[in-house]
């Protein structure tokens, strides 16, 4: 930590330069705690930090007010370097009332600095929370800097002024913690003041508030000598470009919108609202000017029938869910591996089974995705690694589906869907056009030598057969769920046959790995002895566990699949280059199984599953081990 | 699609070349017919029609027609045709099903399609029984069936179809049976002109599981007796001479009285395009099951906005106001910055 000002007349605090802080947000599910999150990083944004989010709520709309059940929190690490998470530990904890401090106490970085809405530890609150004593005063805190803050009665003091009745100004007191932290970390003041301007434009009562609330909170670090400095995180070196900053559910549905352009077929979403995956069906239903098609459906089921619907018709069908829905979806999606018709599933993971954890994180629908589906049901699976690579992953997987006339399941968590992270846009000319590449003609002839259309004619390269949607004359043909005659596509319970169609369907898809990136092995000194092999949400825990297990000086390389089924050609020569193999993942091995399966390779799996992403530390500690070191 | 004046067609062109796989005798084969024949008539183009359906006898119907089609998944038929006929308005979405399989597994899909009002014609053959599972009994047969899985009878109350399609908010309701090429023809026909979701149930005989489940009403001797036709602006009045005719009583039940005693003037007048469907759902409950005089026709037809249309409706509207979705402009929705 630098000093960039020494304290003068007119500046009483001095100014810290710090290269990164991790900053968690806590409070009641009432107390707005995801918006002044979401703010802190916004602003965080346009100043130039790098950045990595963690959204952490109860599945709860309301829970009990005041109980730890109740507790929502939101977690961001600002750096001025290249970040890859939210941060193990947090350095500053906001915390609105006792249960927020007595929630979050456990996960802080020693000595962290605690930042407290002190009117909320009343002994009602306190009970709540189950605490015997108040941690304000009873020493149990002394580990700790504590600043505490009657954020309540200044936020109503303030907001008195513009006759706003005390009840309602209470709301605002999360403005007042976003203008206090936006003090003490130097954050641009502008950007937010607008913001609140214009989202609550139709409101101008509750417009006014917040922003006195937020102002009220920027004084109060100025003038009420309670902080000794102000911190600054500078800009991070970002490749240059043009930046946004996406959530990855935002992102799929900008790559869902950016396939269909690609592509050139309209985009059908036929979806049922689930937790995490509903801000896909919200962001496109918004989105009508790319003449995207929303369908919210009775059930899971009609939202994949009415894709595959679509599908034939000759549209994009997109049917987005989480695990409950793919469970339901299943017997549709093995209709579509029949039908051979070009679809994708996004399955946005939460905790299971069943309805497990709603909001938390975990990647325990692998093996599901997999082989989900009764018979011999073989499809391509790709899955997201960060927010923003949902959008390249779901252009991916709908080039697969349309080139191959095939089911994909893309893979995405609750962790992805809500984080946010700093996006370098891309240039959206040079995206690959997708053909369609719709038949038009009649493909076979006849014994009497009449010109027939025969819809399970493959293309001897990737036994894709041809889409033929309704409308062209010549064309008329019939498919369905029962087995069909190799080429004609006619019904047939023919033994032979039928084992000829299971092995196609596998070998088409099987083939697609022909036509996948290869894996990138990051073997920075190309002589390391372990391999860290993930998949999806994991990845930005695994680059920093990996960047410090090397600064300890351990060779480790790193590599991450997107293309979950097929594999990419070169996994088999990539994993035998290394002595150890260690898979990490949200799940109880599952990846691990599949790699063990197919390559007879010894991985070994590193497991969590506690609805939240592993910390770095956590990898770190699991490379050392496995190579023999201090852990 | 095409712009040229639609060919002249024959039942012939409208049959694929798939040999019909139902049982001898069953009464798909007439309904079949009775679709085959129609087409040529109205005025439709094969590549522009589409026959879907589920699982069950019924839903083999697509493999039989030259059209396209698509044999799905059992009952989720509905909903697929949701996906198609928003995204192809200029298709003739047909589904087929039967009563296990609208009723009983997609009950939920059918009752959605008809609320919406999404554009599809969907022909229910109900033959009270499951045929491709080989005779279960299925929700619209009558309580105490015995049936292999029900050896004491069954327990459940049947569902009668006209009541749940028009307690569904379908905007198009009716009835035929597989007896009367004519009557399925003319149902059809209304069906097919409908602009939203059309629900029509077929009594259909399953000679092998079922036989002459409706003999008692559809019986070519019985017939006179026991159909009570509904006409748009006619009085309801059935009967070998007419003499018969139903009245709605003070209390709103209706009742079969003869004419002669009631007077030609009490006779109810049949008004399809009622806005409120309960008269149709009374008239849809005259019989307590095909034993009794039962209505047949179309029960209800009105105008309501179709599904698809308000969709593309909406999406014009958006285009207009907006313009065409910009790619570029959609990445840079919210805040972007620069790095340079
Ligand atoms: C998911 C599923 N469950 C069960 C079946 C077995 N099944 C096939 S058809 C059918 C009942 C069909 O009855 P109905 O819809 O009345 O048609 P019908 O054969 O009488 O024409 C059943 C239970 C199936 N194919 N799929
Ligand atoms: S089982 Fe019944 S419904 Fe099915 S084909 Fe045979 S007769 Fe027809
Ligand atoms: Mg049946």
């Amino acid at each position: 930590m630098t000093t960039t000002r020494e304290p003068t007349e007119q500046h009483p605090h001095a100014r810290h330069q710090l290269d990164r802080v991790v900053i968690r947000f806590a409070g009641d599910s009432g107390d707005g705690m995801q918006l002044t999150g979401d703010r802190f990083t916004a602003s965080s944004a346009l100043f130039g930090n790098d950045l990595s989010t963690f959204p952490d709520f109860p599945a709860e709309i309301r829970a009990p007010a005041g109980t730890l059940a109740g507790v929502s929190a939101f977690q961001v690490q600002i750096a001025d370097y290249d970040i890859l998470t939210p941060g193990d530990t947090p350095h500053v904890l906001v915390a609105m009332n006792p249960a927020a401090l007595k929630a979050n106490l456990g996960v802080l970085e020693k000595g962290a600095t605690l930042v407290v809405n002190v009117d909320a530890f009343d002994e009602r609150s306190l009970a709540k929370a189950g605490y015997a004593s108040n941690p304000l005063s009873d020493g149990s805190l002394s580990g700790f800097t504590v600043y505490e803050v009657p954020m309540t009665s200044l936020t109503q003091q303030v907001c008195k002024e513009a006759g706003v009745k005390p009840r309602d100004a209470e709301r605002s007191k999360n403005f007042f913690a976003l203008g206090l932290l936006s003090w003490l970390y130097t954050r641009p003041v502008e950007p937010t003041i607008e913001w609140i301007a214009t989202r609550f434009a139709d409101k101008p009562l509750i417009a006014e508030a917040n922003r006195r609330a937020y102002l009220a909170g920027l004084h109060f670090g100025e003038t009420a000598e309670l902080f000794e400095a102000t911190y600054e995180v500078r800009p991070a070196h970002f490749p240059p470009g043009e930046y946004t900053q996406v959530t990855g559910n935002q992102a799929l549905a900008w790559g869902l919108i950016a396939a269909s352009r690609l592509s050139g077929l309209p985009l059908f979403l036929g979806s049922y609202p689930i937790t995490p995956a509903s801000d896909i069906l919200h962001e496109l239903s918004r989105r009508k000017e790319f003449g995207v098609r929303t369908f919210q459906a009775e059930d899971e089921i009609a939202g994949i029938g009415s894709a595959i619907g679509a599908a034939f018709g000759g549209a994009l069908g997109v049917t987005t869910t989480s695990g409950p829905g793919v469970d339901l979806k299943s017997e549709a999606l093995g209709l579509a591996v029949n039908l051979e018709l070009p679809l994708v599933l996004v399955d946005i993971q939460r905790g299971g089974p069943s309805t497990g954890l709603p909001t938390k994180a975990e990647q325990a629908d692998l093996l599901h995705a997999m082989y989900g589906r009764h018979g011999e049901a073989p499809l391509p699976i790709v899955a997201a690694k960060t927010p923003s690579h949902c959008f390249e992953a779901a252009i991916e997987a709908v080039r697969i589906a349309v080139k191959y006339r095939t089911p994909v399941i893309l893979l995405s968590d609750g962790y992805l869907a809500n984080g946010a992270e700093p996006w370098r846009l891309p240039d959206v000319d040079a995206l690959q056009p997708i053909d369609p590449g719709f038949a038009s003609a009649p493909n076979h002839v006849d014994e009497d030598g009449t010109p027939v259309f025969w819809p399970y004619a493959r293309d001897p390269e990737t036994l894709a057969r041809p889409w033929a949607p309704p409308g062209v004359p010549g064309l008329e043909h019939r498919i369905g769920g029962l087995e069909k005659a190799d080429g004609s596509g006619n019904v047939s319970y023919d033994p032979h046959n039928h084992e000829r169609m299971v092995r196609l369907r596998a070998a088409k898809v099987a083939g697609i790995a022909r036509d996948v990136a290869p894996v990138e092995v990051d073997d920075e000194t190309g002589d390391a002895e372990l391999l860290v092999l993930g998949w999806g949400s994991t990845y930005g825990s695994i680059v920093a566990g990996v960047r410090r297990a090397r600064a300890r000086g351990q060779r480790v390389a790193s590599a991450h699949l997107v293309h979950m089924h097929p594999f990419p050609p070169n996994l088999k020569e990539v994993l035998d280059r290394y002595r150890v193999v260690l898979v990490p993942e949200m799940n109880l091995g599952q990846l691990s199984r599949l790699v063990r399966a197919e390559f007879l390779v010894d991985a070994r799996s590193l497991t969590k599953v506690q609805g939240v992403p592993f910390r770095a530390g956590e990898i770190e500690s699991a490379i050392l081990s496995a190579l023999g070191g201090d852990a | 699609m095409t712009t040229t004046a639609v060919p002249a067609t024959t039942r012939k062109d409208w049959s694929s070349d798939q040999e019909v796989r139902w049982c001898p005798g069953c009464g798909d084969y007439s309904i079949l017919a009775a679709v085959q024949m129609l087409l040529p008539d109205l005025g439709v183009r094969r590549e522009n029609t589409v026959f879907l359906s589920g699982i069950g006898c019924a839903a083999r119907f697509p493999y039989y027609m030259s059209t396209y089609g698509l044999h799905s998944i059992h009952g989720r038929a509905p909903a697929i045709a949701t996906g198609l006929a928003t995204t192809r308005p200029d298709l003739d979405v047909w589904v087929v099903t039967g009563d296990g399989d609208a009723l009983s597994i997609g009950g939920n899909h059918l009752i959605h399609a008809l609320r919406r009002n999404v554009r599809m014609t969907i022909l229910m053959f109900n033959n009270q029984i499951y045929g491709l599972t080989k005779g279960q009994y299925s929700p619209t047969s009558e309580i105490a069936k015995v049936t292999k899985s029900t050896p004491f009878g069954s327990l459940d109350t049947p569902f009668n179809p006209i009541s749940l399609a028009l307690g569904a908010e379908a905007s198009f309701v009716a009835r035929t049976h597989d007896m009367d090429r004519q009557h399925m023809q003319e149902t059809f026909r209304r069906a097919h002109e409908h602009d939203g979701a059309a629900f029509v149930e077929v009594y259909q005989n399953c000679n092998v599981f079922n036989d002459g489940a409706f003999e008692k009403i559809t019986g070519r001797d019985v017939r006179a007796e026991m159909l009570v036709p509904l006409v748009h602006g006619e009085p309801i009045r059935f009967g070998a001479e007419r003499e018969k005719g139903v009245v709605q009583r003070s209390d709103g039940r209706l009742e079969i009285v003869d004419v002669a005693e009631a007077g030609e003037d009490a006779i109810l007048v049949h008004d399809e395009h009622r806005e409120d469907p309960g008269l149709a759902f009374a008239l849809s409950r005259l019989a307590h099951g095909p034993y009794e005089p039962t209505a047949i026709g179309v029960f209800r037809a009105v105008e309501r906005p179709e599904y698809g249309a308000e969709m593309a409706r909406q999406i014009a509207a958006t285009q207009e106001r907006r313009g065409l979705g910009d790619l570029k402009g959609l990445l840079r929705s919210g805040a972007t910055w620069t790095v340079a």
